[in-house]
């Protein structure tokens, strides 16, 4: 899947998370704009995981705070 | 109502480019300040003036019911294991101002040992200071940078610091999910060392995992498993060992974490294991090697206390009736229960919201009734809890009372 696709796939599946229907864009941040909380994360992670078979760790989380830093970082894992 | 908190901001002034940093406390403080101007006792500042029993004590002047204590199996006022304190305390002194690994390794440390040997039928047992030391200890020094940690969401304070102190991969699932788990499991990198790390009751809602079905799948993916068993020891399980007993997996877990300031009823903590090479921890795990270990008399009183919690079934059934008759109590009342069925000693009493819950909390410490007010971060879901924990020395005429005091504040309130 190129960036693109993941990018598609990743909006779709946030659209639910998106409670208050923030326009997102590459520099949404999860935690300031998003306003995730640490449920929430662990949800929308959870399904990104099973969509595209891999493990995001918490780890790997910490490193990732806006959208396109999810994407990229995605992109990247399911392309390994 | 401590000083500190209650006096008014006052903007600090610094020089150059400095700023407070105290200021990431700003929104904590202000939720605090917000439940004290509402006119609540603070629930975060009981003090107990004089401790009657496991069961009674006079809190902020008052005799009070406890049933916010840890005190599952009435351990603290045992006349053998007060006495083997005492006596420790006249024989050996105060303290052992000293690491286990150099002078702080008494004859009482070694007995405290042994008596876990024999209460859970293992190899080996390793004393921590405390129950928290224990789970930092061992997970952060089992599970290393590149090693993958898989854990249950609502895990003790204890294992995430655990997790985060020795750098592991930390791959988090939904909270009693065996499948999420499984899933987790499979897509973790061959050859990478991996860690299940499960809790035997949980201690906000206390509800038990399903030991039986995850330790198989953390088996068949290869995986170490660790269970925490802290509010279980002494109660669930024919011989007081735990959940994993109950649930016939205790020989597939390769550590059993626990505690003695629950059920044995004073403070430390512990790791059992099998594992051959397991004594090597007491020289690479850095929370039991640069702390100083136990004072004599709080090892003496806890390994007299395991050698009878071996001979407690009569006081593990008692705590059982206690825990079926205030659980199915509360729901006849109308409160909403976090289990639907009494799993544990543990019963979580759902409240609408904090504000509502501070409330509730302190029509029940008035009317001398103590329970634990658990809000959130340290809540799933972000639900506050009045969470009750039963003892076996709570009488069925103070279950009684106890069930009388909570309608009465419930009415007062006007959450039933």
């Amino acid at each position: 899947m190129d960036r693109a696709e993941v990018d598609a796939k990743i909006r779709e599946i946030a659209e639910p998370f998106n409670k208050k229907g923030v326009t997102i864009t590459e520099d949404t941040s999860f935690q300031n704009d998003l306003e995730f909380d640490s449920l929430t994360v662990m949800d929308f992670v959870a399904e990104i995981e099973d969509e595209f078979d891999i493990i995001i760790s918490m780890n790997q989380q910490a490193e990732i705070e806006t959208y396109g830093q999810l994407v990229d970082a995605v992109t990247k894992m399911q392309a390994d | 109502m401590s000083e500190g908190i209650s006096q008014p901001d006052q903007p600090i002034e610094r020089e150059g480019e400095g700023k407070d940093l105290f200021s990431k406390f700003d929104d904590i403080i202000a939720m605090r300040q917000g439940l004290l101007d509402s006119g609540v006792e603070d629930p975060f500042n009981l003090v107990m003036e004089k401790v009657l029993s496991p069961t009674r004590a006079i809190c902020n002047g008052r005799e009070t019911i406890l049933l916010g204590t840890y005190n599952y199996m009435g351990m603290t006022f045992d006349p053998d294991v007060v006495e083997a304190g005492k006596q420790a305390l006249t024989d050996f002194g105060a303290g052992t101002t000293g690491s286990r690994v150099l002078n702080g390794t008494y004859q009482g440390h070694k007995d405290v040992e042994e008596a876990l040997k024999d209460f859970y039928d293992m190899d080996h047992a390793m004393v921590f200071s405390t129950g928290y030391q224990a789970n930092l200890g061992i997970i952060s020094t089992i599970a290393g940078k590149g090693d993958y940690i898989i854990l249950d969401i609502d895990s003790h304070a204890s294992i995430w610091d655990g997790c985060a102190m020795g750098n592991a991969e930390v791959v988090p699932f939904k909270h009693n999910d065996i499948e999420a788990m499984e899933k987790r499991l499979k897509r973790i990198p061959e050859g990478a060392g991996k860690l299940v790390i499960l809790e035997g009751v949980y201690s906000m809602l206390g509800d038990v995992a399903p030991l039986k079905e995850m330790v198989a799948v953390a088996k068949k993916y290869g995986a170490m498993v660790l269970v925490d068993e802290a509010h279980s020891m002494g109660f669930i399980g024919e011989h007081g060992r735990g959940v994993c007993e109950a649930a016939g997996v205790i020989d597939d877990c390769d550590f059993i974490i626990g505690t003695f300031s629950k059920s044995v009823g004073t403070v430390g903590g512990f790791c059992v294991s099998n594992h051959p090479k397991f004594e090597i921890m007491r020289l690479v795990c850095r929370p039991y090697v640069f702390t100083a270990s136990l004072p004599p008399s709080v090892v003496a009183t806890a390994c007299t206390s395991i050698r009878k919690l071996m001979h407690g079934s009569n006081k593990r059934a008692h705590l059982w009736e206690n825990s079926k008759a205030l659980h199915k109590g509360l729901k006849d009342l109308g409160f909403q229960l976090g289990t639907e069925e009494p799993q544990s000693a543990i019963i979580a009493v759902i409240m609408p919201d904090l504000q509502q819950g501070a409330a509730m909390w302190e029509a029940l410490i008035k009317n001398g009734l103590y329970v634990n007010l658990a809000r959130p971060p340290a809540t799933p879901a972000n639900m506050t809890l009045l969470r009750c924990s039963l003892c076996a020395e709570h009488s069925e005429d103070e279950v009684g009372q106890i069930l009388d005091i909570f309608e009465k504040s419930g009415k007062a309130v006007g959450i039933i």
